[in-house]
């Protein structure tokens, strides 16, 4: 019993209601996207990203959250709706202290591209010269444990190195939005908790800004501050949870009794979103 | 003898070779044994002789056919690259000029070659002409859809840092279109060694100046056959030596990443 009431007390129904210490990072005013084919893929969503969290979206495969993602990355544009980045237009992103970076499902690297070459990509295409560059490449390879691979193809590496590399190629240019879409979905167990907790880590000390998209219950409840559940037909935000566990986070967490809760909690929404007839706790 | 089996390389080498000395052995072996006459069908040693006693104008013979085919292949490369390139700009301009390329390219040569003759005034440029709209056709279509079989995922990702045309050009579309370009160039040699030498045939220009169809042709008049063979002879090590030159280059261009070109891990 008590442990439902901790759960409870760490739940938020609304979903734009991050505590408004200063200039949200993106706000998603009433955007929604209906695909060329007539897909209504997102119905409209209200959702503002505050500076320092991490928020997941979590939710049945079809449901939106690779849409909603790629809507705050600017890779397409709402049907209906708008969205605002640090209050302003998308083409304020890319200046000091608003750059954005995006990691991909796949590790998407160039295979004719070495690894420093596909890390320093970014920086390159922003005409950073290569005395400047090289180090910060190198780095970024440290950071994520590649250190010594930079003249190495991709294909000689493997899809977890790889992933690395994806994510070296996201941190390289310093961003202070950090989008990835299930960026270990095709990982092992084992390697997905280790990247996990670097990934923490990393966002814990650099003081990033993290949209996290995944499938993963565990995954959701050990990264995030904040977790959006969605549901599918149209795709929408179902219900929100907060989880309010300080940092840093680790294996502590992960075997605890509270953990474990959340997990539950979040594992019967998620069962509620996945039904066909499904109510948006909101409505 | 089992680990010179298995050296790749060893193989690669030697078996072709064997295939080839059985078959030369056993031609010879069969030419002698049912003695067919020189003038129907010779042995590998009287094309040997041929090859050697008229090697002076054999070989001057197989230097204007080559550089005709040289001519014609560069001729192709450097249209079929810019002409896929101004296709992919603008998909209009596709759409309007994509089916000449096919009209090109299903248009015997044998066929136009004439016409060509009569209206280029110099042999030498109206063979180059002919070899080269055999060859064009696989330079256009390979590099077109090279340049526009770009990965989505990487494209977004030149999107998002905000790359420029120029860029996105340099660093994602020609490096994707390389392997594409590479098997173009290799149809498109071969293709520009058969159109030259059609085009020979076609022309039928003696005297000096005179190219390796043409040697086949007189050969023929004059029922020199091991010369004919002789003849036929370079034109295949001519083509064969092209293909290798181009998987050669193929080979340094993408031998570092590309899946075709990588050795087969064990
Ligand atoms: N380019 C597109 N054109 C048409 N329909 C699309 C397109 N992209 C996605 N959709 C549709 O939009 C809906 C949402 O897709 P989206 O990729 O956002 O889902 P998702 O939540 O990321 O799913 P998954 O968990 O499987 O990745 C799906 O029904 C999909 O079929
Ligand atoms: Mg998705």
């Amino acid at each position: 019993m008590f442990a439902t009431n901790h759960v409870e007390a760490a739940i938020s129904a609304e979903a734009d209601a991050p505590p408004l210490k200063s200039m949200n990072i993106v706000d998603v005013l009433s955007a929604n996207k209906i695909y060329a084919d007539g897909t209504e893929a997102l119905a409209p969503v209200n959702l503002s990203i505050a500076p320092g969290e991490f928020l997941t979206l979590i939710g049945p495969s079809g449901c939106g959250k690779s849409t909603l993602l790629k809507l705050v990355a600017n890779l397409i544009e709402p049907t209906d709706g708008r969205l605002q980045w640090w209050r302003g237009g998308f083409d304020q992103v890319g200046g000091e202290g608003r750059r954005l970076a995006f990691v991909f499902q796949d590790p998407t690297l160039m295979p004719w591209s070495r690894i420093a070459g596909n890390v320093s990509l970014p920086l390159d295409l922003a005409g950073v010269p290569r005395s400047r560059s090289g180090p910060r490449v190198a780095a970024a390879l440290k950071r994520v444990g590649l250190e010594g691979f930079e003249n190495r193809y991709p294909r000689q590496l493997s899809g977890g190195m790889r992933m690395r590399v994806s994510i070296a190629r996201a941190l390289v240019t310093d961003p202070d939005l950090l989008l990835m879409d299930e960026p270990f979905g095709a990982l092992d167990e084992f390697t997905r908790n280790k990247l996990d907790s670097d990934l923490l880590t990393l966002w814990w000390e650099r003081k990033l800004t993290c949209v996290f998209v995944t499938h993963s219950i565990y995954e959701a409840v050990f990264l995030s501050t904040r977790v959006v559940v969605m549901a599918a037909r149209p795709g929408r935000v179902h219900r929100v949870m907060e989880i309010d566990e300080p940092q840093p986070r680790g294996d502590a967490f992960r075997n605890s009794a509270r953990f474990a809760d959340l997990c539950r909690q979040l594992s019967s929404w998620l069962a509620d979103a996945s039904l066909p007839s499904s109510v948006t706790a909101a409505s | 003898m089992k680990p010179l089996m298995q050296s790749e390389r060893f193989v690669r080498f030697a078996a072709p070779l064997i295939v080839g000395a059985i078959l030369v052995g056993g031609w010879e072996f069969a030419c002698r044994h049912w003695q067919v006459p020189v003038f129907l069908f010779p042995k590998p040693s009287d094309i040997a002789n041929s090859l050697m006693g008229d090697a002076p104008t054999l070989l001057a013979a197989l230097w204007v056919t080559m550089r005709i085919t040289f001519q014609a292949f560069f001729c192709a490369v450097v249209l079929g690259t810019l002409i896929a390139f101004v296709f992919v700009q603008s998909r209009f301009l596709e759409i309007s000029l994509f089916p000449y390329a096919v009209l090109l390219q299903v248009t015997p040569v044998v066929a136009v070659a004439p016409l060509i003759i009569i209206l280029v005034k110099n042999t030498q440029a109206a063979l180059t002409v002919c070899a080269t709209l055999v060859a064009l056709f696989p330079m256009i279509s390979n590099t077109t859809i090279g340049l526009r079989s770009v990965d989505q995922g990487l494209a977004n990702l030149f999107r998002m840092n905000r790359a420029g045309r120029t860029a996105t050009l340099l660093r994602l579309r020609i490096p994707s279109a390389l392997p594409f370009f590479f098997a173009g160039l290799r149809i498109s040699s071969g293709l520009a060694l058969i159109g030259a030498v059609v085009a020979e045939f076609v022309a039928g220009t003696g005297g000096r100046g005179s190219g390796l169809a043409y040697e086949i042709l007189q050969s023929g008049f004059q029922l020199d056959i091991p010369r004919m063979f002789a003849a036929l002879f370079l034109i295949a090590l001519a083509g064969v030596s092209l293909f290798l030159l181009m998987a050669w280059l193929s080979k340094l261009a993408l031998g570092g990443w590309h899946e075709s070109e990588v050795a087969r891990e064990s």
